[in-house]
């Protein structure tokens, strides 16, 4: 086991070059590429194909020996003296069949198994691609897509392409091997009987590829309204308080009731498609056994056939039918195949935009210098509407920058510059003389700390998520931390503490709580460059003074930027920059802006006991 | 020292540990997945969502049986036609035409009962489905605000989802045992009718299923749970990753979390080739057991045969009975776990069922009508979310008709509380509250709800168009009247700066709008309804000051001509309000103006003269302070 761990030791990206190398060549349909990767597990994919092939051969031998063993019962009726021999050749025709069937049984759980197991290294190979590919992917892919769409090309797709060995590829060359081999035994044992066995192969075939094909289709569109229920529902019980105060249950009633209906009507249309065709088939399949009883029969009668013969043909059509009906499935299989490969590879061979250049370095910190040269930005979506222009500005170490504005000036996209969350589309931003773009990723980001607006929490306990930058921090330091960012006293009051789980599954803490959790892991950093991006908006006023106060110690040694919209949260800052349609209007500190008496000032009259001076009066 | 640090801050090390503080994804505690096999109360309150449907039920189960005779009865005819009709010398056409037209018959039968038991079993599991979704999802809609605070969406959804899926499951699976039992005993009985030696005989080989399956039974399902639960870990893992995917990018987790990643992705890969062997192990295990049985039956057969003991035709049946013989095993024990898993799930679904609806409408109860004067008012009022801890003791006011009253208060004063009672979201333990002259107990819920307008403090707004959401109140209102709301509370300009405007839809709970832009439209909302009492929620969290003053004059148009209760946080609103009603610890302590209240020198002028743009930017401590001399005079 450990030595089986050290050797996956991650290697991510050889991973994710396994996968993209079955790839080659975009004029190859997407089935090859799936088919390719899956012969690159060469032993398991051999063993289950081999398997299959020898399987389906004994599996065809169990009616012949069966026909074989009844026309052994009726030598002794006309030979009388045959019955030693007789006896003898049931014998043998039982052990046989004893045999055929133990191996017939062996192999086919060598076939189910290997192309199982195929298929689970695809998946599991697949799912590390994937993972891979979604980590690095940056934020302008993650902005422009819906995380349910990605949810599903990881696990629904990833499923589609996982289940492609086993149920489209063994199956095709299992169905292959007994319809045609079976097909040729007949028909060279007798030709129009051999033609009435197989009459209802194609029928039979075609109508439930069409109906796994429809259901498909159809299951698709359940989905979709599916989801509009559960949308429905799930809106109705979160917003329970508002659809109260409404007095809105009947309406919400309403709501529930057509988009139940909707599903329900689709649910029962597919009972119909599905029963419809479980039941053709059937039919057809008796039909043809009827035809052969009947033709077969007269066969016997005129002695052209023995009852061994008849028996072998019928107990063969018992052995055809399930492959047969499976022909839909298989269908089905290459049909889903296809289309969810065609997401998961597109998701896969997607270009990263935002990654290391060709020549890039370490990023070396030494004076801890930032600077905003002639800075332009437009979001990759929407490239005509720039969002910052010629912004230019430096800070050096120790010094703390305010950035306040109206909502959409920029203030936030600014921040996120820095850490290349997103690259400049003019001009440049350096740390030290460098071009952050030269540097690589891993050591500026561990050189830039960002403490989100509204920062994810990890399902996990209150220390990893302090220590999440910092896996291998010592709890002394994850504390130091949670007290300077004002959070230390409410975990202790926790009755687990810092054992306490939160995020999305565990306890829930209030809006000022993450924001405190976010600070105080975004302080185990150390990072040279610090943005607060309007993170203390939830924190009360007297909370956020103290976590400032003890921040002083912090801002001395790095650059600190400070994005909000609540002048006391950056009245401090050593300087304030306005910023108003992505540029920045005015700069200086808190007095030099309210003596200017520009737009920080209207801000400031705005903000600060509006209306104040009446009552003075 | 830590420029060591920052080097292999968040590696792993050479030696392939992982670093202690490091996890992705989240453990879930699973729910109980299975219940004992059989608890009658459970069956009992299925078997009244099946009731209705019940005549179904019974022509499915009188399909499921003639569909089994007819599987049972084809291998006989095919005994017969050779036994009477194919013997050498003997042969006999009248026999074997015979055999074909009940054969034909038989099929015929064969495929309508197979349309009808699938048709009916299908439908009826499809419309219990739902019908159960219904049922708890109506009750919900009625039981009582207290337990729905304490009970997680995501619990509830679990229950309308996965726990209603595995009745239906349940269902479907338990009409086809009834075949699968049908079919296991015919065989039996017709192979022992057949030749009752022989029957015996081949019958050796079932106990021996039997016994292997409830060896391999319980193995294999732990083996196949561990698969389950690695899979819904792996991929809780990734969905992490997506949903976190901005926190792991500047922290420059990438690595670890890969690494981790690979351990729980290989953990599936682990299990799930465990699982694929105990699933496929059965299978030559089976196989083997079919070709002894019909090894057995041709040499022991096929020896009496040539002695003339026994007809050919008996034997070839046999052996097509052979090759059905295991398929009904194998379907009741997979039935029995499905068994255990609906008795759970009819467990949780029973107790949401059973969930008592507190508050009822009265048999008599009254109508408010839209003319009534607007006036509330609250009498001696007593009530606690727990009876033994009142949040609010012997609270009395009135608001006159057009009044606005701010409720001002530290957290856990009784402000919410008040809010909620007006509307009848709880019943108070003593006095009464009363809207326009009358006990909201006394007035149906429905009429009551009409003439009160809330909004609360977070904006709860519903996938849609923003259309949409601002009628959600007054489905019929016009377009005109939507739009006119909306230019009142001036949202209407960043409205029509939304891709698609008024048509726009609002992302889940309107995430692509910031929060006061929600407020603006819940208000918009509110005026839409146009009704008589307004009652709101102030919105505590910050919000930007351009949007801040949108909401104050929307405030102030939406309060005109309307009984106003708001639950203040901002001096700028308690200023502007008629009265000012100040509560602490669930005791309203003072009431009257800002001037009053200022010349007073109580709590609310110690509160204020803090100097801070809003009560709840005051700090806990200083509060706290503030509160105990504020009493102390």
């Amino acid at each position: 086991m450990s030595s089986d761990a050290t050797d996956r030791v991650a290697k991510p990206l050889a991973s994710l070059a396994l996968v993209n190398a079955a790839g080659w060549g975009k004029g190859f349909s997407i089935l090859t590429r799936i088919t390719v990767m899956a012969f690159r597990h060469p032993w398991q994919s051999s063993f289950a194909i081999g398997a299959t092939l020898v399987a389906s051969t004994f599996q065809l031998m169990i009616p012949r020996l069966l026909g074989q063993a009844v026309d052994h019962t009726q030598v002794a009726l006309t030979g009388g003296n045959a019955g030693q021999m007789a006896q003898d050749a049931l014998l043998t025709t039982a052990l046989l069949l004893l045999g055929a069937s133990v191996l017939r049984g062996i192999f086919t759980l060598i076939q189910n198994y290997y192309s199982e197991a195929v298929g689970h290294h695809m998946g599991y190979r697949l799912r590390l691609a994937c993972y891979e590919k979604i980590q690095r992917l940056s934020f302008s892919f993650h902005d422009s897509m819906h995380s349910g769409d990605l949810i599903t090309v990881g696990l629904l797709d990833l499923e589609g392409v996982r289940m492609y060995f086993s149920t489209a590829l063994v199956r095709m060359v299992l169905l292959t091997m007994l319809i045609g081999i079976g097909a040729y035994m007949l028909i060279s044992t007798d030709v129009v009987l051999g033609l009435l066995a197989l009459s209802f192969v194609p029928f039979v075939g075609w109508r439930s590829s069409v109906t796994q094909l429809r259901l498909r289709a159809t299951w698709l569109d359940l989905q979709e309204r599916l989801s509009v229920l559960t949308r429905v529902m799930e809106e109705n019980l979160g917003g329970i308080r508002v659809v109260r105060a409404f007095a809105a249950q009947e309406h919400e009633m309403d709501k529930f009731e057509v988009a139940s209906q909707s599903a329900v009507t689709l649910a029962h249309q597919r009972v119909g498609i599905r029963v419809a065709n479980t039941s053709a088939m059937t039919l057809s399949f008796f039909a043809a056994m009827g035809l052969v009883l009947w033709v077969g029969g007269t066969k016997v009668m005129a002695g052209q056939m023995t009852v061994g013969t008849l028996t072998s043909f019928l107990t063969f059509m018992t052995i055809l039918q399930m492959p047969v009906r499976q022909l839909g499935l298989m269908v089905n299989a290459f049909a889903r195949a296809s289309t969810c490969g065609a997401r998961l590879f597109e998701l896969l061979d997607l270009d990263i935009a935002i990654k290391d250049g060709k020549n890039a370095s370490e990023l070396k910190v030494t004076d801890g210098t930032l600077r905003f040269e002639n800075v332009n930005f437009a979001y990759p979506s929407a490239a005509k509407n720039q969002v910052l222009t010629g912004v230019t500005f430096e800070a050096k170490r120790g010094e703390t920058i305010g950035i306040v504005g109206p909502p959409g000036s920029g203030k936030s996209t600014l921040a996120h510059l820095i850490p290349r969350f997103y690259d400049v589309s003019g001009g440049r931003i350096t740390i030290d003389g460098q071009d952050i773009r030269t540097a690589t990723l891993q050591s500026l980001r561990r050189s830039v700390g960002v403490v989100q607006q509204d920062s994810f929490l990890f399902t996990t306990t209150i220390e990893n998520n302090i220590a999440y930058g910092d896996p291998w921090a010592k709890e002394a330091r994850i504390e130091r931390a949670s007290e300077s960012a004002q959070l230390h006293n409410y975990v202790l009051g926790l009755p687990t503490g810092y054992e306490t789980v939160v995020g999305e599954r565990g306890v829930s803490l209030s809006g000022g709580q993450r924001q405190r959790l976010s600070i105080a892991r975004a302080l185990m950093l150390r990072p040279a460059v610090m943005v607060f991006d309007d993170s203390t908006a939830a924190i009360d006023a007297g909370t956020e003074q103290r976590i400032r106060s003890a921040m002083r110690k912090y801002a001395a040694e790095r650059v600190t930027l400070i994005v909000a919209h609540r002048l006391s949260s950056l009245m401090h800052a050593d300087r304030i920059l306005f910023m108003e349609d992505g540029r920045i209007v005015e700069s200086g500190t808190h007095e030099e802006l309210l003596a200017l008496g520009g737009r920080y000032k209207a801000l400031y009259d705005l903000q600060v006991r509006p209306g104040d001076d009446i009552l003075s009066a | 020292m830590a420029e060591e640090l920052e080097t292999e801050r968040a590696d792993v090390r050479e030696d392939g540990r992982r670093p202690p503080r490091a996890v992705v994804g989240s453990h879930r505690i699973e729910e109980e997945i299975f219940g004992k096999v059989f608890d009658s109360n459970i069956i009992k309150r299925i078997w009244t969502f099946v009731e209705p449907y019940r005549t179904k039920i019974y022509w499915a189960v009188a399909a499921v049986l003639s569909f089994t005779a007819m599987q049972l009865l084809i291998p006989l005819i095919i005994r017969y036609a050779i036994d009477h009709g194919m013997q050498q010398g003997s042969a006999d056409w009248h026999v074997l035409t015979w055999s074909i037209v009940v054969f034909l018959v038989a099929i015929i039968i064969n495929f309508g009962a197979s349309y009808l038991q699938e048709m009916l079993v299908g439908g009826v599991a499809e419309d219990v489905l739902f019908d159960i979704r219904k049922a708890m999802f109506s009750h919900l809609q009625r039981v009582s605000l207290s337990w729905m605070d304490k009970t997680e969406v995501g619990r509830l959804m679990s229950r309308l989802q996965g726990d209603v899926n595995s009745m239906q499951e349940f269902l479907e699976t338990s009409v086809l045992s009834v075949g699968d039992i049908a079919l296991l005993f015919g065989i039996v009985f017709v192979m022992l009718y057949l030749d009752f030696k022989l029957g015996l005989l081949t019958l050796c080989a079932l106990p021996v299923l039997f016994v292997v399956r409830l060896f391999w039974l319980p193995r294999a399902r732990k083996s196949f749970m561990a698969a389950h639960e690695t899979n819904s870990i792996a991929n809780g893992a990734l969905a992490e990753a997506i949903h976190g995917v901005r926190a792991v990018q500047s922290m420059d987790r990438e690595r670890v979390n890969f690494m981790l990643y690979d351990d729980k992705a290989h953990a599936n890969l682990r299990t799930h080739l465990t699982a694929a062997k105990y699933a496929q192990v059965m299978v030559p295990i089976v196989d083997s057991l079919t070709g002894l049985a019909m090894a057995l039956v041709i040499v022991v057969g096929g020896s009496r045969v040539l002695n003339q003991a026994l007809d050919v035709g008996v034997m070839v049946a046999f052996l097509f009975y052979i090759q059905r013989f295991f398929d009904p095993i194998r379907s009741l024990t997979l039935q029995y776990s499905v068994m255990q898993r609906a008795m759970a799930s009819g467990q949780r679904l029973t107790e949401v069922l059973d969930v008592p609806v507190d508050i009822q409408d009265a048999p008599n109860a009254k109508v408010l009508s839209p003319d009534m004067d607007g006036s509330v008012e609250f009498k001696d009022v007593v009530f606690g979310y727990n009876p033994k801890h009142p949040v609010l003791k012997h609270v009395s006011f009135k608001v006159n008709p057009g009044e606005t009253v701010a409720l001002v208060g530290p957290t856990g004063s009784g402000k919410s509380s008040c809010m909620s009672l007006i509307h009848r979201f709880y019943e108070v333990q003593g006095g009464q509250v009363l809207v326009g002259g009358h006990d909201v107990r006394d007035l149906t819920q429905d009429s009551l709800g009409r003439q009160i307008a809330m909004v609360l403090q977070e904006p709860f707004l519903f996938t849609g168009t923003v259309f949409d959401n601002i009628r959600y109140h007054k489905t019929d209102a016009t377009r005109e009247e939507v739009i006119e709301a909306a230019k009142t509370v001036g949202a209407h300009d960043f409205i029509m700066r939304m891709p698609g405007g008024y048509d726009g839809i609002l992302g889940q709970r309107g995430g692509n709008l910031s929060l006061g832009q929600r407020q603006l439209i819940s208000f918009a909302r509110a005026l839409v309804a146009d009704a008589k009492i307004l009652v709101l929620d102030e919105a505590t969290a910050n919000i930007d000051s351009y949007t801040e003053m949108l909401i104050q004059k929307a405030l102030v148009k939406l309060l005109e001509g309307r009984t106003g209760l708001v639950i203040a946080h901002r001096l700028a609103t308690i200023r502007e309000a008629d009265r000012i009603i100040v509560l602490q610890n669930g005791e309203l302590i003072e009431s009257g103006n800002h001037t009053e209240l200022m010349r007073n020198r109580k709590l609310y002028s110690k509160l204020y003269n803090l100097n801070y743009a809003s009560f709840d930017d005051i700090p806990e401590d200083v509060l706290d302070e503030a509160v105990t001399t504020g009493q102390a005079t």
